[in-house]
């Protein structure tokens, strides 16, 4: 320990910063606990639409997402400019037959989970407010087929 | 130094910064979004040879088209997004026993031991075409879903003196009883050419 007064005097004391380490680290785990690790990084935008009617959703464990929307820019130059349909990491119409690859998706999504979850399974669908119909039509009767009857359109809540 | 040595304290000075590097790596991998939106239950997919339609007596449904160029038609006519909530009020309550608006019946609540008359079979149904943009089709959706909650509103109010989302599950179930909510999710038609 070096003193920078040794002619007598008395030392400011110094602050003691040892308990500053844990405070950090409970904030930490607040936040480790009530945040999800983000499962997919979007390749879509997505602007959902405004309601005023939300219900909260209920189970995040026992839900799959869709993301419907236009690519982003760095995608546009290779996929251009129209609506798609991103499941996990890839468009849907990316390999083979773009419905066919959400029933995959969702059957798959489905029998990954704890069979005390699927009763709940829902499907999110989160899309562009100025997606044509005809791609959620397409995608709803895809989701009857695979028997996920439970959906949610996802949106955000109108501002007062 | 002197002869009585110490052991030197461990330096924990950079655990704090070492920390924030985890807090700060936490915040921006993970998201805080809760998902909100509007539930719905898709219709079971229809079996293979089942042709059978089922007959809904006219005065009991409530049409609502929305065309691809965003128009809204509401029955016959062609009407403005704001006066979705009313009609689908009128249409679903039918207070004053109209014939053009769907038929009453006699339901007994048990919980609350008194009869209503209830529009039991009626349904609205949402047709769009593949043109029509999804933002349009949720405003409708959500302009429904608001009907029906300020009907189950008056409702429980009346009962109950207070809002319906403050009701217990036993008698929240009691005031669906009266206002079962009944949107359907129609089969797509296609409209002209198919595309």
């Amino acid at each position: 320990m070096s003193r920078f007064n040794k002619d007598g005097g008395r030392e400011m004391p110094e602050l003691n910063t040892s308990s500053l380490p844990d405070l950090i680290f409970s904030v930490l785990f607040f936040f480790m606990m009530v945040t999800t690790m983000r499962e997919v990084t979007l390749m879509v935008k997505f602007d959902r639409p405004v309601g005023t009617q939300l219900e909260k959703l209920a189970r995040k464990s026992s839900t799959s997402f869709l993301y419907i929307g236009r690519p982003n820019d760095q995608y546009r130059s290779q996929y251009g400019d129209g609506t798609r349909i991103q499941i996990n990491d890839k468009f849907a119409d990316q390999e083979g037959n773009g419905q066919e690859n959400v029933y995959n998706f969702i059957m798959q999504d489905r029998a990954d989970m704890a069979e005390s979850e699927k009763p709940f399974y829902t499907v999110s669908i989160k899309a562009d407010h100025a997606t044509p119909m005809g791609v959620i039509t397409d995608v709803k009767q895809t989701l009857r087929k695979a028997y996920a009857l439970k959906i949610v359109y996802s949106a955000n809540k109108k501002q007062e | 130094m002197g002869k009585k040595r110490k052991m030197p304290g461990l330096n924990t000075s950079s655990t704090a910064d070492i920390s924030f590097m985890l807090l700060i790596f936490f915040l921006v991998t993970t998201s805080m979004d809760t998902d909100q939106g509007l539930s719905r239950t898709l219709p079971k997919p229809p079996e293979e040879n089942q042709k059978v339609d089922i007959k809904v007596k006219e005065r009991n449904v409530l049409n609502i088209r929305i065309s691809k160029d965003n128009l809204l038609m509401i029955g016959d006519e062609y009407s403005a997004l704001q006066d979705v909530r009313p009609r689908a009020k009128e249409f679903i309550k039918n207070a004053d026993n109209n014939p053009n608006l769907p038929e009453l019946k006699p339901h007994t609540v048990k919980l609350l031991n008194k009869k209503f008359m209830v529009t039991e079979n009626h349904v609205i149904s949402v047709q769009s075409d593949r043109g029509t943009s999804y933002g349009i089709y949720f405003m409708v959706q959500d302009e429904l879903v608001a009907a029906y909650n300020e009907l189950r509103d008056e409702l429980s109010q009346q009962e109950f003196n207070c809002k319906y989302e403050f009701l217990t599950d036993k008698q929240k179930s009691a005031i669906r009883e009266v206002y079962p909510m009944k949107i359907s999710e129609a089969e797509p038609k296609k409209y002209g050419k198919a595309n």
